[in-house]
């Protein structure tokens, strides 16, 4: 692999990995906090899909940049600006009926991400998103189902819900923006243009979004961008600060 | 002035069962082996129950198949009538292939 193929595979590699460890660190959040016992489990296991693929997509990336450096070391010790990850999945836990909406939403994204990236020219790239393709299908049908019981149940949950849907939708488009180094990574045949995946993403969300009564957002006045480039919003410092504290009190601790 | 004892009656309506009723879990092992009662969970419908379970129990790769039945469906025999329904069985030997040679290489016999 020539060296300007290892970067543009590393960057991407990272960008991938950081939405997944991110967004498992908000997933973590719901154990003990979710409706029942039950909901605890599933979150947390849904964040433990997502922690895998993060391990292997950050371990490569380290590999691959010259680096050397551990999935550890990418985890625990880089500061805020240094993580590519979209801004949706650092925001703090709403309420139940929000984590459906931005899980139906990354999922659908996932979903369609990791059945393109298949075919990826990169075999390790390739090997996760081989085996993330069953998780994810998981991901999206366990927020699909919720967000047919909430948007189609009672006067509460309905409001909720749709209520939900809109306070995600500002934090959609940066998913499926063609950002510098995924257009890169797709020139190398290693990656995928985010723009690509929207037709069937958003399809997918439409139509539970249809089944379960509830009203697609009219376009949001505002959208997040930046998390890409390292710019990233409020809750991703205090996010980074709870993941990172303790691997960076005790330098080196093992088991 | 008195005291009282016992609490208060309440008053107004009693608020309604909040928690989601109980299921019970079966899976099956592998092929050829039947469905085996792993536990019980809450859900508050059937596909839930059936995402639930695979959620709770089969995590390690415990089954390839998973029935939920809801738990006020199930018959109990109950603990007074294990004498009547279980001890006669106790002493009817003959009742057991135990006057039979099995070849080894049956399973599950």
């Amino acid at each position: 692999m020539s060296p300007n193929v290892s970067h543009t595979t590393a960057r991407y590699a990272l960008q991938l990995g950081d939405d997944a460890l991110v967004y498992a660190q908000r997933l973590g959040e719901w154990v003990s906090r979710a409706p029942q016992i039950e909901e605890d489990m599933a979150l947390g296991n849904i964040g433990l899909d997502l922690l895998g693929q993060a391990r292997v997509l950050l371990s490569h990336a380290g590999r691959l940049d010259g680096s050397d450096r551990s999935e550890d070391d990418l985890a625990y010790f880089r500061d805020e600006r240094e993580f590519r990850n979209v801004h949706l999945v650092e925001q703090e836990r709403g309420d139940f009926g929000f984590e459906m909406a931005r899980l139906l939403w990354f999922a659908s994204y996932q979903a369609e991400l990791y059945a393109a990236l298949v075919d990826s020219a990169d075999e390790t790239i390739a090997g996760v998103a081989l085996k993330a393709v069953k998780e994810v299908d998981y991901h999206r049908d366990h927020a699909t189902q919720w967000v047919l019981r909430l948007g189609d149940g009672t006067a509460e949950s309905r409001a909720r819900m749709q209520a939900a849907l809109d306070r995600v939708a500002p934090y959609v488009a940066e998913l499926f923006e063609d950002d510098a180094a995924s257009l890169a990574a797709t020139e190398v045949g290693v990656g995928v243009r985010p723009s690509s995946l929207w037709d069937n993403a958003s399809s997918h969300v439409s139509h539970v979004a249809s089944e379960a009564t509830l009203t697609m957002p009219d376009q949001p006045t505002w959208r997040s961008r930046g998390g890409r480039d390292g710019i990233h919003s409020r809750p991703m410092g205090y996010l980074l600060a709870e993941m990172q504290h303790i691997a960076r009190a005790h330098p080196g601790a093992t088991w | 002035m008195t005291i009282p004892t016992t609490p208060p009656e309440p008053t107004g309506p009693v608020a309604p069962e909040r928690s989601w009723p109980l299921w019970e879990v079966f899976v099956r092992g592998k092929r050829g082996l039947s469905h085996v009662h792993v536990g019980s969970l809450h859900a508050p419908d059937a596909p839930m129950a059936l995402r639930n379970a695979r959620d709770l129990y089969t995590r390690r790769q415990e089954g390839v198949s998973i029935w939920v039945v809801p738990s006020t469906d199930i018959t109990a025999s109950s603990p007074d009538e294990r004498d009547s329904f279980f001890d006669p069985a106790a002493d009817k030997v003959y009742r057991h292939p135990t006057f039979y040679d099995v070849p080894e290489d049956v399973e599950y016999l």
